[in-house]
């Protein structure tokens, strides 16, 4: 796979983050490639979420750096030295992810296309006509051209949240972060929503990073699976191996219990 | 007299009287509210009554209460009533009007308590065969009042402040005791700063009262 | 048809105010009847109307002030600094803690004399009562539909890259709007209603006009009837204005 070769396009370098007495990423090193495929899988309150949202800069570490596209997120360089960001320098920097939240979060004012064309007019200035056009494609690629002018409050739960990708993808991000994306949802609306993932994870161009308690799909999408807890990766590898014979106690214990039911 | 920013010596002089128009203020407050409460209530069944030809005209008076000053129901109800041979106290006219434009008020909070109410209930009720009043007794109401006590708490509150404007109409309250103090010294910063302060004194905690009982309820 | 019986209901709804305005009318012709004034019915009315102009104008004056106040203290009372906030909070405790009769008292009767020496008008006094006074209870409104908004929205709005004005101008405030907007009705009526208290300080508007008619003319059955129509020909669209405006809320829900 070509994602072992390039640099990568994210990589957490001894980070740490706790909330007051919690520690919640301890020394956390580990690096996504570019157009890799990576599902976090872990327990409850394991910080799988906190590693997306230090990633989306909507948590500041406490310590270590994280690198987008070989250029410091939270920090820039000072002469020789890491200085933390400016706003100017976040926004640069975070351009390149975009993310989708486990409770959607559209702009309930907003209609679907405007969900989608709000960010790319008002933040990368792109003209109406075009920005409008590219969210049409967008809409009717997770396959809701019919929906355009619905306000989210019209929508169901998987429509919502097939909005909020292509919301996401309209910023043409480099890395989507997917948080339990499929969690909010009624069992019968997850695999509209699963199969709008798949779609993007084959054409592949995009590094995505998911967490996720759906296994199957994990397997069938990812290039490599990491089971993460107590704030650490405790084991990594391709999904058969993860799946399959995993070699931690603890991974097998989890998966153990995930699996029985 | 001193030169000082605030004369506490003159404060001191006066704070008896003071005091006995803030014990009017609360009287007349607690009978209007209950006034309110009462009045609140059976306009609000009255609005709800399936006869047009009572809920109709009660929702106008409603409406018209509403829109129009307490200082002229208060006027219209101190110089106009007595023209017509009803001549009562200041005190109580007073406290009628109050607990009148407030009964407007309480009404809609009944209101939306009463439609809050599950439709299930009014059906529970019909099955087991009550009759209206013991539906409205037994069933709706003691659902229907204890989420209500916060806002009924808030118009409490706002009353007691409101009442003011019977100072407007000589009822010797806590304003109209502050005003005839300042006029008779001609020193008024005093007397309306010792009025806030009593008025603070009361609200604020009482305010904080009813934040504490909209929480409760909201946690529910 | 739905649609007729919807607008019935709607007639039937607005006839008894119809009536009860007529009602009124038939009073104050039976008043005139029982005790004829020396000149016609309506004269009183250009006095009365010559009140309301101030009136009209204190409710616009002091309604600016409100929103100033009110979105400027609202914003501080959400603000992180500490000072901002304390500062802010003791003005809208205080002045939503005491009577605004006492405040309209203490800016008029306090502030002219020594160690103040500061003179306002009449029409001053009671826009500044008036606007200080409802603009403490805006910013409560305000402060509550900021914190109202989900964080959710934020977050959403950072991952899309927006600058902190963007997100203020096209997803917090839109937002918190729709929450103000009835709210800011309400208080505008209440503000209106509160301009009669003016009258207590000599400042001539409806009600200061109606008072002064009752002593010159007598007539007050009259006199305060019409009164009370004018106020609530004032007050009523506002109202109606409300309601319309809590039945836009399509996606707040
Ligand atoms: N803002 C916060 N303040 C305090 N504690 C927090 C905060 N956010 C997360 N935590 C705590 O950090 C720990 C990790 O949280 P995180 O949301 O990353 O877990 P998670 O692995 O995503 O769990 P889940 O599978 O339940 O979503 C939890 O114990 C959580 O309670
Ligand atoms: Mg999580």
């Amino acid at each position: 796979m070509q994602a072992n070769s390039s640099a990568p396009i994210v990589r957490f370098e001894n980070v740490t983050k706790s909330f007051g007495e919690l520690t919640v990423l301890r020394q956390l090193d580990f690096d996504v490639a570019p157009a890799e495929k990576v599902t976090i899988v872990g327990p409850s309150g394991s910080g799988k979420t906190t590693i997306l949202r230090v990633l989306m800069t909507l948590e500041k570490p406490n310590d270590g750096v994280i690198w987008v596209n070989g250029e410091p997120l939270w920090h820039q360089k000072s002469g020789d030295k890491l200085v933390p960001a400016s706003e100017k320098h976040l926004r640069k920097v975070r351009g390149s992810i975009g993310m989708v939240f486990q409770h959607f979060n559209l702009f309930p004012h907003m209609t679907a296309l405007r969900n989608v064309t709000e960010a790319p007019i008002h933040v990368l200035k792109m003209p109406k006509g075009d920005a409008e056009q590219r969210a049409v494609e967008l809409l009717q690629k997770v396959g809701l051209s019919d929906k355009l002018g619905h306000y989210p409050s019209q929508l169901s739960g998987g429509q919502k949240q097939r909005v909020a990708i292509a919301r996401a993808l309209a910023m043409r991000p480099k890395v989507m972060l997917f948080d339990e994306v499929t969690s909010a949802l009624d069992p019968e609306l997850v695999g509209e929503v699963l199969n709008v993932i798949r779609e993007l994870a084959e054409e592949g161009e995009m590094a995505m990073l998911l967490v996720t308690h759906e296994m199957g799909f994990a397997r069938e999408v990812s290039d490599r699976v990491v089971f993460f807890d107590k704030g650490r990766v405790v084991e990594q590898g391709p999904p058969e191996q993860i799946f399959g014979s995993p070699q931690n106690e603890r991974t097998k214990a989890f998966f153990n219990a995930v699996l029985r039911h | 007299m001193s030169e000082q920013f605030f004369d506490w010596e003159y404060v001191i002089s006066f704070m008896p009287k003071l005091l006995e128009g803030l014990v009017v203020t609360i009287e007349v407050t607690i009978v209007a509210f209950i006034l309110a409460a009462i009045l609140g209530l059976l306009m609000a069944l009255g609005r709800r009554s399936s006869n047009p030809w009572i809920a109709q005209p009660i929702g106008a008076l409603v409406e018209f209460i509403r829109s129009t000053p307490l200082l002229v129901q208060l006027f219209i109800f101190f110089y106009v009533l007595p023209r017509y041979g009803l001549r009562m106290p200041a005190f109580i006219v007073g406290t009628i009007a109050l607990g009148l434009h407030y009964g407007t008020y309480t009404s809609e909070i009944y209101r939306a308590g009463i439609d809050a109410i599950d439709r299930g209930q009014w059906e529970a009720a019909r099955a087991l065969n009550f009759s209206p009043v013991r539906t409205w007794v037994g069933i709706v109401l003691p659902q229907a009042i204890p989420p209500m006590i916060p806002a009924l708490g808030n118009y409490l509150v706002a009353m007691f402040k409101e009442s003011a404007q019977l100072s407007a109409i000589t009822v010797v309250e806590l304003t109209l005791t502050a005003r005839t103090i300042g006029t008779q010294s001609f020193r008024f910063l005093e007397p309306f700063t010792m009025a806030g302060v009593l008025y603070f004194l009361i609200s604020y905690p009482s305010s904080l009262v009813v934040q504490r009982l909209e929480k409760r309820y909201a946690g529910k | 048809m739905p649609n007729e019986d919807h607008l019935l209901v709607k007639i039937r709804n607005y006839a008894f105010l119809v009536i009860g305005l007529l009602a009124i009318g038939i009073a104050i012709g039976v008043e005139l009847t029982v005790n004829p004034p020396e000149t016609a019915p309506f004269d009183l009315l250009p006095i009365l109307l010559r009140g309301l102009a101030v009136t009209i104008e204190l409710t616009l004056l002091g309604a600016a002030l409100a929103l100033v106040v009110a979105i400027v203290a609202g914003v501080a009372r959400s603000s992180g600094h500490i000072i901002v906030r304390t500062i802010t909070g003791f003005y809208v405790e205080v002045f939503r803690g005491t009577s605004i009769l006492v405040q309209l008292f203490w800016i008029f009767f306090v502030l002219p004399l020594p160690p103040f020496n500061l003179s306002l008008t009449p029409l001053q006094a009671g826009v500044l009562a008036l606007g200080l006074n409802v603009g403490a209870y805006g910013a409560e409104v305000v402060r509550g539909a900021i914190g109202a908004i989900p964080s959710g929205q934020i977050e959403a709005s950072i991952a899309l890259n927006m600058s902190p004005g963007l997100m203020m101008r096209r997803v917090i405030i839109p937002q918190a709007m729709v929450r103000i907007l009835p709210p800011f009705g309400n208080l505008l009526i209440e503000l209106l209603k509160a301009t009669s208290l003016v009258s207590l300080i000599t400042l001539s508007d409806v009600t200061f006009q109606g008072l002064a008619l009752r002593q010159s003319v007598g007539r007050t059955t009259e006199v305060f009837l019409l009164i009370l129509v004018i106020y609530f020909l004032l007050a009523y669209p506002l109202t109606l204005g409300v309601r319309w405006l809590e039945r836009q809320r399509q996606w707040a829900t």
